[in-house]
């Protein structure tokens, strides 16, 4: 391992050390704030009373016992929210719906009272009338003629969005090969499962400025939607200062405004006091939104040395009744679609389509476990019907430094190879070696951007750097910390770059009155943008204080170093100064100064411009994994042994939060292939508890090998690449190869339950 | 219906008025402020809200407050030492990873105190045994199940392969 900064030549003293959680201590002792924590003066609590149809006209509301109820102070409905109030991308999706509810998860009314007993109790005398609507629920069937549509003012049940792509000649391709294979995969709806629910606090000052605390991934954004709404409630050029508690975790389900959110915000106005409102467990499985489920045609074909020739996907994602983040997914299947290995003639259309379910979120791998699914399944499939070994076809078609891919992306480090050897190295995936009966093993690979993803106008973090009398630093940054860790990249990365110890840092991330903007906590985006944006930030305060010691010391600037606290000369030892005492001395003169230094990091990434084309990231993050499986081939039970997970990460920063990240994606990537699954039952959720809803717990849990490759990408924080959602995106793929490795059956629908390996395995007996 | 209830918590003596309803969770977090111990879900199914009561580890959601009294309860905020120095299990959890979000923190933590002091050379399956009940959706446990062993090997001293650290499959 590489252990020397290059830009000093000395060792690293903070990069690449397993150093703990800054905020673990806090949290350990029970101390750390989460939403559910927080208790403001006077506040008063809020519930939402949700449909009890998928789809319904409203005929009829009455809310005057709710209102007679001492303790309420205010009950909301459809007529009481502004027109222009509307959530998601694609604003169809207004906080509390009026005249028609189209899922059950559609909010109706919402009320504020002095406890939330009293609150709920509130709820209880809602009187609504409705009239049942001819509901859909099978997306494929809601783009038939006939079909119910959920909104009629969208005259079609399809989406107005620009999914389609192609590039090379995919018809002429499938012609040429010497192989083709073609599939159908469904995968299934899975949700965040975040320990800690949901929750917002909003209040109003009495100039009508916002003040929100609220579990965010995207303070920024956040703010931008909230003004919108005060905007809408005729709130002009108010202010809106976002705060974020303690997250208690976020894996993509606080990507975008919810609607409790906005109706705290409205309850808050209404009342003119702080208002509250948390979910509680089966509120958060049925009201928060889920990973984009999909069904997914796929054809792959080869020549006869194996070298891919084209890939050909469709796919229908159930959009549900309203538009969030989900609808965007293909934006980001499109990665693994095009530049998954090297492949010249790609198609990719996808359609999203309204039905009476629930929407969609952004989560841990926004859509690329769904697409690399399909992929890698038909991988092994095309392998097979090719006569050539698993791993030697992804070795012939493997992406590699310098490679441009169809769709423009700049492969700068890439380190597929040595993931794949790294695997090969932990489990055997030689097919003639003898293994014991119902015992596979299955590998698959991944793509994910690894150096931000222009998804949004900019892609930037902002990073401001102040030092004190005393040699420590605040750094004020727009990046989110949910758990992941990024206050110790950041204090590591500021620490390295300024000679000091990462308890001398000092990472303030939560509030939007002092933070810059970010885009926001996704896309595996923050080691490398907020490390980026915070890295700027030190190199400039470096220079201030490097051209000060060079006049305290009477050196040269080049022949000076920031290490242990102090400037230093290699050179000359004997001359050097405590950063504390310089810091006085800068401060304490006359004309004395502060130091202090601000950043904003913006990737030269680019937007996908026309057909989709554009370099997304920076750079690319790659990875393999490998696992052996015992499938039981009389009870269709499906046991993982051995997992290994590797990754090219450019460099760890901190192996320690680097194998929790992978260890964390990787078993909620094999929950995503084998127990996992949102089940609704025409439209309704039917598992809305832990008990039904299956996660794995400690007793299942799984020995993880989780080898590091480091590929120093040129444009990472001390070469680093992202690593946030890789961990759970080829899990389900290298799980359904050693399914088929183990028994013989190809199963095509996730979650892989001991029903459907049982089915297949009567399948291929008949 | 309200009644007054007494019993130790983390070493005090306290003494409160309860309503019979209230759970222990209730009267903890919401009239106690003793934020440490989380409600993940209310219905006894993740651990966030695990505290020791007589030594066992219970799920305070569905313990009702006024079954505590005369009992010796202990909850997060009595683990650490008066001085602020981490109890051996909070400091394995700091050091080894096994905190992420950190709201099953505290649960996994007193479910892992309740473990060791009924079993202080418990292996690698008893370990996994006494957490099922917490559920983890960061760490996918590999660091938590590090974060224990290294804990007991703290209070118990190292104890041999064949007795400890077992595989996870076995």
């Amino acid at each position: 391992m590489n252990n020397i900064n290059p830009d000093t030549n000395q060792e690293f003293r903070v990069i690449g050390k397993r150093i703990p959680k800054l905020d673990a201590a806090q949290k350990a002792m029970g101390r750390a704030e989460y939403i559910q924590d927080i208790r403001l003066p006077g506040m008063l609590y809020g519930k939402i009373l949700y449909s009890k149809y998928a789809h319904a006209n409203i005929v009829r509301i009455d809310t005057s016992k709710a209102k007679e109820l001492a303790g309420v102070h205010a009950v909301l409905v459809g007529e009481d929210v502004p027109k222009k109030m509307k959530m998601g991308f694609y604003k169809d999706n207004p906080p509390i719906k009026k005249n028609k509810v189209c899922s059950f998860r559609d909010e109706v009314a919402a009320v504020a009272a002095t406890s939330p007993e009293i609150a709920k109790q509130a709820l209880d005398l809602i009187e609504i009338e409705y009239e049942e609507l001819r509901a859909i629920f099978d997306p494929e069937k809601a783009m038939e003629k006939d079909a119910p549509l959920v909104h009629e003012y969208h005259k079609s049940n399809v989406l107005n969005l620009p999914w389609h792509l192609h590039y090379g000649d995919v018809e002429q391709a499938q012609k040429e090969s010497a192989f083709v294979v073609e599939e159908r995969f469904t995968t299934q709806w899975v949700t965040h499962c975040c320990l800690g629910t949901s929750g917002a606090i909003a209040l109003f000052d009495a100039k009508s400025n916002l003040t929100i605390h609220t579990n965010t991934q995207i303070p920024s954004l956040a703010q931008k939607d909230f003004l919108e709404s005060l905007k809408a409630m005729g709130l002009e050029n108010k202010r809106v200062r976002v705060i974020k508690p303690t997250i208690g975790g976020g894996f993509g389900s606080k990507l975008d405004t919810y609607a409790y959110e906005h109706i705290a915000i409205l309850l808050a106005h209404a009342t003119r006091k702080p208002v509250k409102i948390l979910f509680d467990r089966e509120e958060e499985f049925k009201a928060t939104s889920t990973r984009q489920p999909t069904v997914i045609y796929i054809k792959q074909g080869c020549d006869k040395n194996g070298k891919l020739t084209f890939r050909d996907m469709r796919m229908v994602l159930d959009n549900g009744a309203y538009t969030s983040w989900g609808a965007t997914t293909p934006s980001v299947m499109m990665m693994p679609i095009t530049s998954l290995y090297r492949v010249e003639n790609v198609r990719f259309d996808a359609k999203c389509v309204y039905t009476n379910n629930t929407y969609s979120q952004a989560m841990r791998g926004y859509g690329n476990p769904q697409a690399t699914f399909a992929i890698e399944s038909t991988l092994d499939m095309l392998a097979e019907k090719a006569g050539i070994d698993r791993v030697e076809i992804r070795r012939i078609n493997k992406n590699q430094p310098g490679d441009r891919t169809p769709q423009g992306f700049k492969i700068s480090s890439c380190g597929l190879s040595e993931c794949i050897d790294a695997v090969q190295k932990e489990i055997a995936m030689d097919k003639n070696e003898k293994r014991e009966r119902g015992i596979g093993t299955g590998i698959a690979s991944l793509i994910h951007v690894g150096g931000g993803a222009r998804i949004y106008k900019s892609d930037g973090c902002g990073a401001i750097l102040k030092m004190d009398d005393y040699g420590k630093v605040d750094v004020f940054t727009g990046g989110t910390d949910m758990g992941q860790g990024l206050d110790n990249i950041t204090a590591q990365i500021v620490a390295e770059e300024l000679g000091l110890l990462v308890e001398d840092i000092n990472v303030i991330h939560s509030d939007t009155d002092v933070c810059p903007w970010d885009v926001g906590a996704h896309a595996s985006r923050s080691t490398f943008v907020a490390g980026n944006a915070a890295l700027g930030a030190a190199k400039k305060v470096k220079q201030t204080i490097l051209a000060y010691g060079s006049t305290l010391l009477d050196l040269p600037v080049e022949d000076l170093i920031l290490r242990d606290r102090a400037i230093f000369c290699p050179k000359h030892p004997e001359k050097t100064m405590p950063i504390d005492k310089l810091l006085r001395k800068a401060h304490f003169s006359p004309q004395g100064k502060m130091l202090m230094a601000d950043y904003f990091y913006d990737p030269d990434n680019e937007n996908m411009g026309k057909e989709f084309k554009g370099n997304l990231s920076v750079t690319y993050a790659f990875g393999a994994h490998g696992v052996k499986v015992h499938v039981d081939e009389e009870t269709g039970k499906v046991t993982v042994l051995d997992y290994v997970a590797a990754h090219d990460v450019g460099r760890a920063i901190n192996p320690l939060l680097l194998e929790g990240q992978v260890y964390g994606g990787v078993i909620m990537g094999i929950g995503y292939a084998l127990t996992e699954e949102v089940i609704l039952k025409d439209g309704q959720t039917m598992n809305a508890n832990f008990r039904d809803y299956k996660l794995f717990t400690a007793k299942d849990a799984i020995k993880i090998k989780a080898p590091v490759v480091e590929t120093y990408d040129e444009y990472g924080p001390f070469g680093a690449k992202g690593i946030g959602e890789p961990g759970c995106v080829p899990t389900a793929p290298a799980i359904a190869n050693a399914i088929y490795d183990a028994v013989g059956v190809r199963i095509t629908n996730l979650p892989i339950t001991p029903e459907r390996v049982l089915t297949a395995l009567k399948e291929k007996k008949e | 219906m309200t009644t007054q209830i007494s019993f130790l918590l983390n070493g005090d003596e306290i003494s409160h008025e309860i309503k019979d309803h209230w759970t222990l969770l209730h009267l903890l977090r919401e009239e106690m402020g003793l934020i440490g111990t989380k409600e993940g879900c209310g219905n006894g199914e993740c651990g966030a809200c695990t505290v020791i009561v007589d030594g066992l580890a219970i799920n305070s959601c569905l313990y009702l407050a006024i079954e505590a009294h005369g009992k010796h309860l202990e909850t997060i905020e009595g683990l650490a030492a008066t001085d602020g120095t981490l109890h051996p299990i909070q400091q394995s959890f700091v050091d080894e990873g096994g905190i992420q979000c950190g709201f099953c923190s505290p649960g996994m933590i007193m479910s892992s105190k309740a473990l060791l002091d009924e079993n202080p050379k418990a292996n690698h399956e008893e370990i996994k045994h006494a957490l099922a009940g917490n559920i983890c959706r960061c760490t996918g446990y590999v660091q938590i199940l590090e974060s224990v062993e290294v804990a007991r090997d703290q209070i118990s001293g190292p104890i041999s392969i064949q007795e400890g650290r077992g595989e996870c499959n076995e």
